[in-house]
């Protein structure tokens, strides 16, 4: 899930991690109110939505640029006239844009340099590693391929978190001065805090800055949180945003649904995830375009197959949707039951191929074949691969 | 001869009277396994389809039927602890079924682990197989057949999908093992192979994986320096979109690592078969075999 600057500002905010000064605004009025407060004539305006690319962005009236920088309050609230209500394209946007909804007002500081710190989980040692790096403010994967010494790789023990030594050990080896280091240690055990406090799986802070006035700020922090884990966290589940999501991930997700678009025009439900992959990837084998990643899971009921299927049906671009089921957990006859009510509910408007196996597989073909449903039957994931892309062609 | 698991297994079952864990406990006695315990906390005392004691905690389940082996049900809330105290009771095979465990909570288990005897299986898995002998989790019984083939897999369906094409082709397998598809898990690829490597009844094997983190290489690599019998391997996303996660939460290419194209050719390196497609998995065995 992913969370808009503002929202990244409030959680460092709540754990303490310096950053620079500023609030959030709905309002060119709002807007001004938050400059005023700031009593400084530096300052900046950004407009918030998810996709990245948003300083070199136009909006759709013309005005140019997502993030500028003001002298005085009247002219941040001239700008947020221009950008709130607007619409936004960056180059992560797509054409369509996104609606520019909120604005953050913020103190600009002046830096004297930049670095990099983020916050991950290391899948190969089961544990958290921070990754630094003296290179901040530009992109840290070619830092890595070009400079790899310039990177610092600090594991940290699960069990008894980072240290307040082993934080010190890092702001050395960023080469913070001494006169910052207590600083520059205690932002970075309170981001390490807010990691494991909210189920984070990445904090990127990019840049980590030391300003012109000798201050330590976590001026831009990316976050991503383990999905697994937003049952505990209803003040995380409350910062999702479901204007800048896909419509289609939107309906997936109030039915529990795993459900990803793509681009094709062959719709696919299939159960667990490996396969579901794997279905994909021979749909695109034998000449087809996957329309979507969908995997209805292990314990799926009939309600969640039949709006499964409503989900792919209601997609303008499919012209043919496969089902592969190999029923372990899931029954064959539930899917069976959740596509008949499906196609009675919407009226099937594309072929559909169906492959059944496994558990309760019978019960599930005599159901279909009793249905009087028009479907093409398939023997194998090959033959439901070369149907399917058939039937789109 | 098999890994892991035979006709000696005494099976616990942890969450035996939730919904999942009691079909599922019941498909594994109708398939023979041993089921000699189950574990419902407030529900010590009752007695599962009328011969198998439950108890309230795991310890007393071990204590009073001797069960070496446990399949965990119970939600992802409290999965972890459940893990947790079956390792606490000393039992040597952990399975853990349970889809959707937090990653931090099996950070903690795992370096928990580190000093215990246990062995953990998934989570988020299908759990473990023996044709003929001991059927542990969820997996369809009746696709399987004894044999000589080990498959050993990050996915539930996709392993179904392997044994499918193996027993229909006439081929039984030894053992199916799958270790889930979490990012974070007890028991990796490169573990199981060289379980099916030091198995004599194991002739040959065929690994599945797909995107994300670098366990095939890893297990490619250890093949290719160390391992005579034949393997096939199927890596599953070559369409995945980059950045998003296919429903495994361990399914992820990020920051360009854990593609499939890179996959595959650490498995080619290893002079493995590699399978082109999910249909091709039993026949680039056989392919591999023929050699």
């Amino acid at each position: 899930m992913n969370i808009h600057e503002y929202q990244a500002k409030e959680l460092l905010d709540l754990f303490g991690v310096a950053n620079s000064p500023g609030g959030v605004a709905s309002t060119p009025e709002e807007a001004e109110k938050i400059a005023a407060s700031l009593n400084t004539q530096d300052l900046v305006i950004k407009a918030q939505v998810h996709a990245g690319g948003r300083g070199k962005g136009t909006f759709k009236n013309g005005f140019k640029g997502g993030v500028h920088l003001c002298k005085t309050p009247a002219e941040i609230r001239d700008t947020a006239s221009k950008m709130l209500g607007e619409t936004l394209v960056t180059h992560q946007t797509g054409e369509d844009g996104r609606i520019v909804r909120k604005v953050l007002v913020a103190q600009s500081v002046e830096i004297q340099k930049e670095l990099y710190f983020a916050i991950l989980i290391d899948r190969a040692i089961s544990a958290p590693v921070i990754v630094a790096s003296t290179e901040g403010g530009v992109d840290i994967e070619a830092v890595a391929e070009h400079t790899p010494e310039k990177i610092f790789h600090l594991p940290v023990d699960p069990l008894i978190g980072l240290q307040p030594y082993e934080a010190r050990k890092l702001a050395k080896m960023l080469g913070i001065p001494t006169a910052l280091l207590k600083n520059a240690a205690t932002l970075f055990e309170n981001l390490y805090k807010l990691f494991i406090a909210r189920d984070c799986s990445m904090v990127e802070v990019n840049p980590l800055v030391i300003t012109k006035d000798n201050q330590v700020l976590a001026l831009d922090a990316k976050f991503n949180f383990d999905d697994n884990a937003l049952f505990r966290h209803p003040d995380v589940q409350a910062y999702r945003d479901i204007e800048e999501e896909d419509p289609r991930e939107v309906e997936a997700s109030k039915h529990s649904l795993s459900y990803i678009g793509l681009d094709g025009n062959i719709a696919c439900l299939v159960n667990g995830a490996g396969l579901a992959m794997a279905t994909m990837d021979i749909i695109k084998h034998h000449g087809g375009e996957p329309a979507n990643f969908l995997d209805v899971g292990g314990g799926a009921s009939e309600q969640q197959v039949t709006e499964a299927f409503k989900i792919l049906v209601a997609d303008s671009r499919v012209k043919a949707i496969l089902v592969n089921i190999f029923g372990g957990i899931m029954k064959c006859d539930v899917i069976a039951q959740g596509i008949i009510n499906a196609v009675k509910a919407v009226n099937l408007p594309v072929p559909l191929v169906v492959r059944l196996e496994g558990t309760n597989v019978d019960a599930g073909r005599k159901l279909l074949s009793e249905s009087g449903l028009k479907l093409t039957a398939a023997t194998d994931i090959a033959d439901a691969a070369k149907k399917v892309v058939a039937a789109a062609a | 001869m098999s890994i892991l698991v035979d006709k000696n297994t005494r099976l616990l079952v942890q969450g035996i009277t939730g919904k999942s864990g009691a079909f599922h406990a019941k498909s594994c006695m109708e398939y023979g396994t041993h089921v000699v315990a189950g574990v419902t906390p407030g529900r010590g005392g009752e007695v599962f389809e009328g011969k198998v004691p439950v108890f309230d905690t795991t310890y007393e389940a071990r204590k009073q039927t001797g069960c070496n082996a446990t399949m965990i049900f119970v939600p992802p809330a409290g999965a972890a602890d459940s893990i947790l105290e079956a390792v606490d009771a000393g039992i040597e095979l952990v399975i853990c079924i349970t889809e959707g465990i937090p990653v931090l909570d099996m950070m903690k288990v795992k370096a928990a682990m580190a000093k215990s005897k246990s062995r953990l299986i998934g989570p988020n898995c299908p759990g473990i197989i023996t044709p003929g002998a001991c059927k542990i989790g969820i997996m369809p019984g009746y696709i399987h057949k004894e044999g000589t083939v080990g498959v050993v897999s990050r996915s539930g369906t996709l392993t179904y999908e392997a044994v499918w094409q193996l027993s229909s082709r006439g081929h039984g397998q030894s053992t199916c093992v799958g270790i889930g598809g979490d990012p974070i898990n007890g028991t990796s690829h490169l573990d199981v192979v060289k379980m099916f490597n030091d198995d004599p009844g194991t002739e040959a094997f065929i690994m599945i994986g797909e995107i994300g983190g670098t366990a095939e290489e890893e297990a490619a690599e250890w093949i290719g320096k160390n391992c005579k019998k034949p393997v096939a391997a199927f890596i599953a996303g070559a369409t995945a979109p980059p950045g998003r996660r296919m429903g495994h939460a361990g399914a992820i290419v990020s920051g360009g690592k854990g593609t499939a194209q890179g996959k595959i050719e650490a498995i080619q390196a290893a002079g493995i078969e590699v399978a082109a497609t999910p249909a091709d998995m039993a026949d680039a065995l056989l392919r591999r075999m023929a050699r």
